[in-house]
């Protein structure tokens, strides 16, 4: 901005700008802040709450834990059918990541670079499936996995949440495989490479940034899918999401437990945005930008 | 870029095709199967034509699912998307950790499950134990979401924008990113006004992400299931009811499993219709940009 003021002739327009522009610039600023606070406000409330006791939450309102206690976060931890969630929810949300991750990278290298007969269709197909309310597929698919004897497995959830997350990985993973010039496939290949070869070895650590935001979007979206989740498991594979709604017990709802398994869940979310924050931005564009 | 043509791509399709058939194809084909039968039990089947079909399109409450569902889809866009831009023009450029810590904050609420979505706006919104319901009642207003229609109605639409609105927002800063520091040089020198700057260059700047933006969030809004299921239970009444509760309802709650699959094709049309809108404006606007 200041380059800029310097570069800009006619010398008298020059600080009445510069002095609107920052102006402006922090109202704009003042939005965004504002913004975070509106984010971060139920968040704090429900963090402050896992910290304190049943007794402190119902007796009146605190802004912050007057007798903060871990008893919350103890019991999730020394109880297996609390902490078993956790496990099942991150074994499939993995297996989901790298199944999605498997079948996409050739399939997005074959869309972005050939035509074929039906390719405009089949991608059409594909990003229909992203499109698809999971609620029509609900019963048919109980009934599907029930038939195969997938039923309560970690294997059923992630290949439930195939349906949506591989259109996306293809439509991700297209984006970003299309901003590589095909002279580099042609040049591996006139000096001998074979498919695989230069697949492995050339092509997949270009666009290695591209492979960590579609692993990012793939687990962010299976970690957070919870309908077809919870119909696809009773107890072997059942995710952390659903243990919660076991906390209204006959003596009323356990609020400080249900804020300390609800602040847990965050938690896996938060590290791996930390991993791939400087690549978030372009990653939300899809590789598109 | 030029492709080639090789039908033998298809073989790297295969994978994709076979694991995304397993798990469209073959539900999809048993909704159709449940759509034109009435199903008394196990083996006891007869085949009704489409009569199902008849009964969805006249049901009453599925039209006022459908209108409220519509209104709701476009309340969500004109909040989120303006707002969303708002946010990625005040946002902080270069990679300091300024950035880096208004990305990950901004981005959090996307990767929390959606029944914590939930449960996080009940602990907040209620008056006795939550910070938004106890504020409202010291000033005056009986704020109450559980028996409020209007209330619940907003207090959903508040989770919404709070829930996605980052979306857009990365979105747009991602747009943002991509013009060249020059551009606003020029401008300056020009003595364009901050409006000129937002109308001329960094409008169309965004203009393919904001058309992604707008598909996703039209599509996400018009599914919404778990985030007023878990607040709300779609109540009260139904002004919480959106088409997936009702149709999760049709089919878990009343077992009525005919009329729900025949509404499950009804809506999947629906949402097909809009995504081939939404594909062919996609597609158009990306050769726009090549030439």
């Amino acid at each position: 901005m200041s380059k800029a003021a310097v570069l800009a002739p006619g010398s008298l327009a020059a600080p009445a700008n510069v002095r609107r522009s920052t102006a402006r610039v922090s109202n704009r600023t003042i939005v965004l802040v504002c913004y975070i606070v509106f984010l971060m406000l139920p968040i704090y409330w429900m963090v402050n709450m896992s910290f304190k006791t049943n007794e402190e939450i119902l007796s009146g309102l605190t802004l912050y834990p007057h007798n903060p206690t871990l008893r919350n976060y103890a019991v999730i931890f020394t109880d297996p059918s609390w902490y078993s969630g956790y496990i099942n929810s991150i074994y499939y949300v993995t297996l989901n990541t790298v199944i999605s991750l498997t079948v996409a990278l050739p399939a997005a290298y074959a869309f972005s670079r050939y035509r074929f007969i039906g390719d405009k269709h089949v991608f059409f197909w594909l990003l229909t499936n992203k499109m698809a309310p999971p609620a029509v597929f609900l019963l048919p698919f109980f009934q599907l996995y029930q038939t195969v004897g997938l039923f309560d497995t970690h294997i059923a959830v992630a290949l439930a949440h195939c349906l949506f997350n591989v259109p996306l990985a293809v439509w991700i993973l297209e984006g970003f495989m299309s901003g590589v010039p095909r002279e580099i496939d042609e040049m591996a290949y006139i000096d001998g490479y074979s498919f695989p070869r230069f697949f492995g070895t050339v092509f997949l650590p270009m666009i290695r940034a591209g492979v960590g935001v579609t692993a990012f979007f793939c687990f962010m979206f299976s970690w957070v899918e919870l309908l077809l989740a919870r119909t696809l498991t009773s107890v072997d594979a059942k995710p952390i999401a659903a243990t919660m709604t076991r906390t209204v017990s006959a003596s009323g709802m356990d609020w400080g437990l249900l804020a300390a398994a609800g602040v847990l869940t965050i938690l896996p979310g938060a590290l791996v945005i930390w991993f791939v924050r400087n690549y978030i931005a372009k990653g939300f564009a899809l590789g598109r930008v | 870029m030029d492709k080639v043509q090789d039908n033998r791509a298809w073989f790297l399709i295969i994978p994709v095709f076979l694991i995304v058939a397993f798990s469209a194809v073959v539900p999809l084909m048993t909704v159709v199967n449940y759509s034109v039968q009435e199903i008394f039990g196990p083996g006891q089947t007869f085949f009704v034509g489409t009569e199902w079909f008849e009964a969805v399109l006249k049901d009453d409450r599925l039209h006022d699912a459908l209108v409220r569902q519509i209104i709701y889809s476009l309340a969500v866009l004109l909040i989120e998307i303006p707002l969303g831009i708002l946010i990625a023009l005040g946002m902080p450029g270069g990679r300091s950790a300024k950035t880096s810590l208004t990305l990950v904050l901004l981005a959090l609420p996307l990767l929390i499950p959606f029944n914590v979505v939930g449960t996080i706006w009940q602990i907040f919104g209620r008056g006795d134990i939550g910070l938004l319901g106890a504020t409202f009642r010291a000033i005056g207003i009986d704020y109450n979401y559980t028996n409020n229609s209007a209330h619940a109605w907003i207090t959903v639409l508040v989770m919404d924008v709070w829930h996605w609105t980052s979306l857009v927002a990365l979105l747009c800063y991602a747009g943002l990113q991509s013009i060249p520091p020059a551009f606003y040089q020029a401008a300056k020198i020009d003595g364009a006004s901050k409006w000129a700057v937002f109308r001329y260059i960094q409008l169309p700047k965004m203009r393919g992400v904001l058309i992604i933006a707008v598909l996703l969030r039209f599509m996400d809004s018009f599914m919404i299931y778990t985030e007023p299921f878990v607040l709300t239970g779609g109540g009260p009444g139904n002004s919480t009811t959106f088409l997936s509760q009702y149709l999760t309802q049709m089919a878990v709650g009343q077992f009525d499993i005919g009329k729900a699959a025949a509404f499950s094709i009804v809506y999947f049309l629906i949402v097909l219709l809009f995504s081939f809108i939404f594909y062919t404006i996609i597609t158009r606007t990306g050769e726009g940009e090549k030439k």
